[in-house]
């Protein structure tokens, strides 16, 4: 469970997070949405410590995130993020990309970590790309690449960050199709999207975001179909 | 008559034992190269890293660098020769000569360093921490290799720059390339034949680092 209590984030003088309480239980599937500058990247980098907060407390299954005595490689391997940008490493084939950090962080053997690799490629897809060099392939699959590389170290929270805002339209389909496929398997996901249908079919609850604050959540159809806030009413007829 | 044939052997043409001496003298500019190359890039990197690391160390290690950048090699070089033996410790040519190579190579290479550190977009290591590797498996696996590929073809100017700037050391009285020339022109009054000579020795040296790394950045070509 990820549980943010009263969350402050702040950039010098700038509040960009001003009191946040969310939890997420194992197995469901949250949605953020909202305007940009919100605030919604932010809280994700929170969640495993990319950023530093200054206020309130986030715990992920009883482990106080921001406590100066947690290890924070140790609690990263539990939460998986993929970003708007899929961040391939570019001197690595697509194989090696995937088994990198399961042989650094989990230490796994060379075989091992090629046996995790060649399973969550084939998952997502690209079980015959595994020697390619990843620029040589196109947004849409160095995400999934960037999908399969958090899955290999076989998280229990997965963060998605705008996954598909940088993609052509003709590719932003495969990879919410991958997305889908993960929440079937019983996923944990935080996803902050501009996809408002995709929100709606496929998470629980959905979360809006102004200026640092959740102004509405809610399960997910009942936010997007029929909102309560003016402020939520005016986002969605603006993006929709 | 003795006088003479003295003279004649003073002023005599070019011989092969010159060619000896020149091979010799090239040892000597490969030595102190190689010397300021190696121990420069190493240090180089280093201060490249300190450079990013903090706002503090990027003013204060900046400025210290930018004089060794900035002031002539070879005044550095006739400063810190003649500032030993001033508080009393004499210093060989080729030590005084192979300490401001070295500074002013890491002065150089840090500058790279630095460029290849910030080649890597933020968001990449973002990328390996959410993995859980720590700093230093993310600089190591990384941002070196990919920071490496972007300023490869930077840090081999930087080389080849030091290996022709070394021959500035023969203020000092080194023997290096360039000084074995000016003793053997003046001997042999024949400059054509013998800065030619010096001219593909330091070809020579240099071929190395300029196909090693051209062949480097080829197979680095993400493909
Ligand atoms: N490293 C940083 N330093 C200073 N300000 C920052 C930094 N990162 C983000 N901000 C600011 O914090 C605010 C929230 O940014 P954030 O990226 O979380 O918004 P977002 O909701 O994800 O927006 P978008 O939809 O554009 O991605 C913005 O005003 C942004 O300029
Ligand atoms: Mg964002």
């Amino acid at each position: 469970m990820i549980e943010l209590k009263n969350v402050e984030k702040k950039f010098g003088d700038l509040r960009v997070l001003k009191g946040i309480d969310l939890s997420v239980k194992r197995g469901e599937v949250i949605s953020i949405i909202g305007a940009s500058g919100s605030g919604k990247s932010t809280m994700l980098y929170c969640i495993n410590a990319l950023e530093q907060i200054q206020g309130g407390q986030i715990v992920v299954d009883g482990i106080d995130v921001h406590d100066k005595s947690t290890n924070l490689n140790e609690l990263r391997r539990h939460i998986g993020m993929v970003f708007q940008q899929w961040n391939s490493f570019p001197h690595l084939t697509v194989l090696e990309n995937v088994a990198l950090a399961p042989r650094l962080v989990l230490g796994k053997s060379k075989e091992e970590a090629r046996h995790i690799a060649e399973k969550q490629l084939k998952h997502v897809g690209l079980g015959d790309k595994l020697d390619v060099y990843p620029t040589r392939m196109s947004g849409g699959q160095q995400q999934r690449l960037a999908i399969a590389r958090a899955l290999a170290m076989e998280p229990d929270y997965m963060l998605f960050d705008e996954v598909t805002s940088a993609l052509d339209p003709e590719l932003v389909g495969e990879v919410l199709d991958t997305l889908r496929l993960l929440s079937d398997d019983g996923m944990t996901m935080i996803v902050v999207t501009h996809e408002i249908s995709f929100a709606r079919d496929v998470s629980d609850r959905v979360a809006f975001f102004h200026q640092g604050v959740i102004e509405e959540i809610g399960p997910a159809q009942q936010l997007i179909n029929d909102p309560q806030k003016a402020r939520t009413q005016q986002f969605l007829s603006k993006v929709r | 008559m003795s006088s003479d044939a003295s003279a004649i052997q003073f002023f005599s043409g070019f011989q092969v034992n010159d060619l000896w001496f020149l091979a010799e003298a090239a040892g000597g500019t490969l030595l102190i190269s190689a010397i300021a190359i190696s121990v420069g890039t190493f240090f180089g990197c280093l201060f490249g890293w300190a450079l990013t690391a903090s706002r503090w160390t990027s003013l204060t290690l900046g400025s210290v660098l930018d004089v060794f950048r900035s002031v002539p090699l070879i005044i550095q070089l006739l400063l810190f020769f003649n500032f030993f033996p001033i508080i009393g410790l004499p210093i060989d040519p080729f030590a005084a000569g192979s300490i401001v190579l070295i500074f002013y190579t890491s002065a150089l290479v840090a500058q790279v360093a630095r460029g290849g550190i910030e080649a890597v977009p933020a968001s990449m290591r973002r990328a390996s921490r959410s993995l859980g590797m720590t700093y230093w498996q993310d600089m190591r696996y990384v941002v070196w290799p990919v920071g490496l590929r972007a300023v490869l073809p930077a840090w081999a100017g930087v080389a080849l720059g030091v290996l022709k700037d070394s021959a500035l050391v023969s203020v000092l009285g080194y023997l290096e390339l360039l000084r074995a020339s000016q003793i053997l022109i003046t001997r042999t009054q024949e400059p054509f034949i013998i800065l030619s000579i010096v001219g593909l020795f330091y070809f020579a040296l240099s071929y190395p680092i300029s196909k090693t790394t051209a062949k480097l950045e080829q197979r680095w070509q993400y493909d």
